[in-house]
């Protein structure tokens, strides 16, 4: 029947992409799973790390680190860590309007600003955006290693180094739970000194070798700590926000095809009616 | 019953010891270093080697690490092992190569194209069934 072929190639291409969204509904969800544990696996150490540099800032070293010293800010870095695809909702949207919100904070006071960029999506928007991009890690995967992050990091810490930024920020997605993604900036550096400890007396630590190589060394893996614990957070909040907006997709999909499965019927029942009121009327012409 | 201090091991991707001892070895730079519960509080960096760890009846346990920092605290010890293999002149490589990689993405912004084409195509697909949703909602309620 020539009925409403447009409507059925309509309902054939709809069930298609239904196809692929639930299939990505699906793999989003046991993908979360693993990210969700990898997020728990890697949490001791950024546990550990924060509590030793706590200490640190709470003793009273014979060095003074420029990591915990506030200076004058003329330029500051940015991290922003992004997923590597899209279909995930309004996840980097989200993150990137609080990013821009907070940069512009900075440039309205004349600060000038400098960006690395973790995942695809954080490289595409600031190759739109325009800025002074310093290096960039893409295509990390499921399982980033910290490895492959080590020389982005770096790049900032050694412009923290040379002075020519003053202050670091990250931006990277909280996973607070399956449904809510919260896009947070972090300072940093400087370190921001908490003085909750409850010990004040004097004491310091022993160095192996020296105060300085032991504070740097420590101080560089507590940022990278950092910057890889806001990467398997951001993981396991584009699955989660993944899997909600392909199942949101996936049932819009439904409830379209069951309309155009009801318009195609309709048109069907009107084109039968037709014929056999054309044979009704034929019949007693006769 | 003797005295004992607790201990934990973890790498940035997990958690490897967490457990009490009566005394740990570990390759701190300057050479091996033994602590006994109540140990001053030290800093130290270590090289690879292997951290041992006496638990209370007389077991042994031995881990090897590639690097790392070492904290101790009178009564905890923190071992903050490397998972990747560090030296100053690598992670300059390295990020020289971050560096290059951002320099590289900004003049050629075709990377991937044919990935972003297909993906642009089904997000597409996407909007279009969500624009029909609302529209449908809209003549629906008027």
């Amino acid at each position: 029947m020539a009925v409403g072929k447009e409507i059925r190639e309509k309902i054939r291409s709809v069930k298609s992409t239904q196809k692929i969204t639930s299939a990505m509904e699906m793999v989003a969800a046991s993908k979360m799973r693993r990210a969700q544990e990898r997020m728990d696996a890697s949490r001791p150490y950024s546990d550990k790390i924060t509590a030793v540099v706590s200490h640190l800032a709470n003793a009273h070293p014979e060095y003074h680190h420029s990591y915990m010293s506030e200076r004058e800010v003329k330029r500051v870095g940015f991290i922003i860590i992004s997923s590597d695809r899209g279909l995930c909702g309004g996840l980097n949207v989200n993150l990137f309007r609080e990013a821009v919100k907070a940069i512009k904070e900075h440039s309205d006071q004349g600060t000038e600003v400098d960006y690395t960029a973790i995942g695809s999506k954080a490289l595409g928007f600031l190759g739109r955006m325009g800025g002074n991009l310093v290096s960039e890690s893409c295509q990390l995967g499921d399982q980033p290693e910290i490895s492959s992050l080590i020389g982005s990091i770096k790049v900032m810490l050694n412009a923290f180094d040379e002075e020519n930024i003053d202050q670091l920020y990250v931006v990277y997605n909280q996973f607070v739970n399956t449904m809510t993604q919260k896009p947070t900036v972090r300072q940093v550096l400087p370190l921001q000194q908490d003085d909750s400890e409850e010990y004040s007396h004097h004491w310091d630590y022993i160095y192996e070798p020296d105060a300085k190589p032991v504070m740097d060394t420590l101080l560089q893996r507590y940022v990278e700590s950092i910057v890889y614990q806001g990467v398997v957070e951001n993981i396991a909040c584009e699955q989660s926000a993944r899997m909600v907006a392909m199942k949101s997709a996936t049932d819009n999909a439904g409830d379209l095809i069951d309309e155009l499965e009801l318009v195609y019927n309709k048109a069907r029942q009107t084109a039968i009616t037709a014929e056999l009121a054309d044979i009704v009327g034929g019949a007693a012409a006769v | 019953m003797s005295m004992t201090v607790h201990v934990d091991i973890v790498s940035a991707e997990k958690s490897i010891f967490s457990g009490v001892a009566e005394m740990i070895f570990a390759p701190a730079e300057m050479g091996e270093v033994g602590i006994a519960p109540r140990h001053a509080p030290m800093l130290a960096r270590m090289k690879a080697g292997e951290v041992r760890i006496q638990q209370p009846g007389g077991e042994e346990a031995d881990f090897f690490i590639s690097g790392g920092m070492l904290e101790v605290q009178p009564h905890v010890v923190t071992v903050l092992a490397d998972t990747a293999i560090r030296a100053a002149d690598l992670d300059e490589a390295a990020a020289l190569e971050a560096k290059q990689r951002a320099e590289a993405a900004m003049e050629d912004k075709q990377v991937e194209m044919d990935y972003a084409k297909a993906q642009a195509e089904l997000i597409q697909a996407v909007a279009q069934l969500q624009a029909i949703e609302r529209l449908r909602k809209r003549s629906g309620t008027s």
